[in-house]
């Protein structure tokens, strides 16, 4: 449908846009209420104007009152190690983010090492190691089976006798109603922390962008458990949006660090605030738009 | 939590009628307004949910909840029973071909579960059923993907036929089914790997391995975390590989669960079984009326 004037229809549909990227009724329905605010007291006519009024606000709540927009890297000390700590639920694409960030720190001239502490799902080492050698890189592993805490403490040691610059911890994915094997991640962090105090630098919670709003409850859980910095927002290469780190953001102060945008080694960017925001309503301004331009 | 259930959520409207001892439409109207923000909420598609509203309505409207003393309760009754109908129907049952091996292909997104779920499946059938099933590693990309099917084997103890990375998936497929019916297998899954539904090449790949193996079940394995893409997963892989049946996995999880009912309602093809943990045991029926009151969170 193309809309010309922003009527009740524009504001139907563009509801809907937002609730199908996954941002949550709850805050497309105060979205669009504010929206309908602004554009009356602005007296906006076309929905070309009301593009800049939707990114506004859609990165707004991003962001909330800060004033800071710039993208948030991760955090690197300049002596000694980094150590970040990947976490999430199954299958969300933890490993594989890990082999494309070192191929980048890699790439920045940074001597990196990964810690293979999924030692529970069948075949995660071998898929780490798999990743190490892709990218050049030492992969510290143990057997099948053996204490995660024990791994991550062996790769430290490791990655400080090499003068290693970062160390990247792989985990094994859970759910995060599983209490124990939350309990387990923090055990892991607790032992990062106590040879190195500072560190984890970051710790990143990956979430896929095709999950629903089962993610806030992802990052609630695993904030609560392992002090989360970041999010890496995976698979934004598909038709899924991942609208709901918007509500994370806004909630629980967690910002986006990187995106996942395929399954190659350089398939990883910086989050861009303003891009994302464009991209959740996208299909529906430029369908608007086409005729416009073509003069 | 953010989440209410349906009978909370209802609650408010209750209290209103109770004052007033009659329910109108405009009643109706508020509490199928909870009906809708409860699916929201639980990840149904909004196009799934605006149809089911409208049955929800038309059926709410009628005499069942104006002239009942207890609306809120007959309102419930009649979501449950409209999300039951529409999730259920087909039993859990798996083909039988008539000519063994029968061929089981699993599909999906990335990460989604196919490559647990595949020796779930087979553990399910040797326990359950008696079957003797095999394993194909038809995943050549996923780094460790065939050490990953390797490794379950093992641990299951059941054959996994393989070769290497190099070789092209249609041709792993073919030869799995050869060595199977050699080997006197009944069943042979084979495992793909994880792909985007836009992703032309791959899913012509998938077309290629169906067309190979006439597969007697092509099994979309879809993690019930999944939200509003649900509909245009399950949709474009129904239509490029028509699909006869769904997995839903990490079920043993906390979400809601929408994608069931989103994807059933979209390609109409049954959900078949759940999975309900990482060990190889975690496969469980699909019960209708179990996913209904998980979704709306009662
Ligand atoms: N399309 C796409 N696929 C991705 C992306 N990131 C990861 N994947 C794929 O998603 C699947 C799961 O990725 P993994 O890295 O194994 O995920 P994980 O979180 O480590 O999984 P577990 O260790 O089993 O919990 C793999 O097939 C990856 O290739 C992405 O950005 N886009
Ligand atoms: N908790 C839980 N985890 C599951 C379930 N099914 C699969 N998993 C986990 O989900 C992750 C991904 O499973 P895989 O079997 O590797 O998924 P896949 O679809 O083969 O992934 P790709 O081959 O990369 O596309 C693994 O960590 C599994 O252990 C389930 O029912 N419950
Ligand atoms: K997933
Ligand atoms: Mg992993
Ligand atoms: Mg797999």
């Amino acid at each position: 449908a193309k809309y010309r004037e922003v009527d009740e229809d524009f504001f139907e549909e563009l509801e809907e846009v937002l609730i199908s990227a996954d941002v949550g009724v709850h805050a497309v329905m105060d979205l669009i209420e504010e929206l309908e605010a602004e554009v009356k007291r602005r007296n906006i006519k076309d929905t070309k104007e009301v593009r800049e009024v939707i990114s506004e606000k859609l990165v707004e709540l991003y962001y909330g009152d800060e004033d800071e927009e710039e993208v948030e890297g991760l955090k690197e000390v300049e002596d000694g190690l980094t150590v970040y700590l990947f976490v999430g639920v199954n299958g969300v694409g933890k490993t594989t983010s890990i082999g494309k960030l070192a191929h980048q720190l890699k790439q920045d001239g940074k001597k990196v090492m990964l810690a293979a502490a999924d030692t529970f799902r069948a075949g995660a080492i071998e898929q780490l190691d798999a990743w190490g050698s892709r990218v050049g890189v030492d992969v510290v592993k143990h057997s099948a089976g053996s204490d995660p805490a024990a791994v991550v403490y062996d790769g430290i040691k490791a990655a400080k006798s090499r003068k290693a610059d970062v160390l990247i911890c792989d985990t094994a994915g859970r759910l995060q109603n599983k209490v124990n094997l939350m309990n387990e991640l923090s055990k892991v962090k607790k032992v990062i922390t106590r040879e190195i105090p500072e560190a984890p630098h970051e710790v990143l919670l990956t979430l896929d962008a095709t999950t629903g709003q089962n993610a806030m409850s992802q990052a609630k859980t695993f904030a609560e458990a392992t002090d989360v910095t970041g999010i890496v927002l995976t698979k934004l290469d598909g038709t899924a949006k991942g609208g709901i780190i918007l509500a994370i953001r806004k909630e629980l102060e967690i910002p986006v660090k990187l995106v996942g945008l395929g399954e190659s080694v350089d398939d990883l960017e910086p989050f861009d605030a303003h891009a994302f925001v464009y991209g959740l309503f996208a299909d529906m301004i430029d369908e608007y738009e086409e005729p416009e331009e073509k003069e | 939590m953010a989440f209410e259930g349906l009978s909370d959520r209802l609650q408010g409207t209750i209290q209103k009628i109770k004052g007033k001892g009659k329910v109108n439409e405009q009643d109706v109207k508020e509490m199928t307004r909870e009906v809708r923000l409860a699916l929201l909420e639980a990840d149904v598609n909004f196009k799934v949910v605006k149809d089911f509203i409208k049955k929800i309505r038309e059926r709410a409207v009628g005499q069942e909840v104006m002239e009942s003393l207890t609306p809120g309760q007959q309102v419930i009754k009649i979501v449950k029973e409209e999300l039951s109908e529409l999730m259920g129907g087909d039993e859990s049952r798996i083909a039988v071909a008539k000519k063994p091996p029968t061929v089981i292909m699993m599909v999906g997104l990335q990460g989604a579960g196919k490559t647990t779920t595949a020796g779930k499946l087979a553990n399910l059938l040797r326990k359950s059923y008696n079957r003797k099933p095999m394993l194909a590693a038809a995943d050549v990309y996923r780094p460790a993907a065939i050490d990953q099917l390797e490794t379950i084997g093992k641990q299951l103890d059941f054959p996994v036929y393989s070769e290497g990375t190099d070789a092209d998936p249609v041709d792993i497929a073919r030869q799995a089914v050869e060595e199977a019916k050699e080997q006197n297998h009944d069943y042979l899954i084979i495992d793909t790997a994880g792909r985007l539904h836009i992703d032309g090449e791959l899913m012509g790949e998938l077309g290629r391995v169906k067309e190979a193996v006439n597969p007697d079940e092509i099994f979309l394995v879809v993690d019930a975390m999944t939200g509003q893409d649900a509909v245009n997963v399950a949709e474009s892989f129904d239509e490029q590989l028509d699909i006869s049946g769904v997995l839903l996995t990490k079920l043993d999880g906390d979400t809601r669960g929408g994608a069931a009912l989103s994807i059933k309602a979209v390609t109409g093809k049954p959900i078949k079984f759940v999975g309900m943990g990482e060990k190889l045991d975690a496969l469980e029926v699909f019960h209708p009326e179990r996913m209904a009151s998980r979704i709306l969170g009662m």
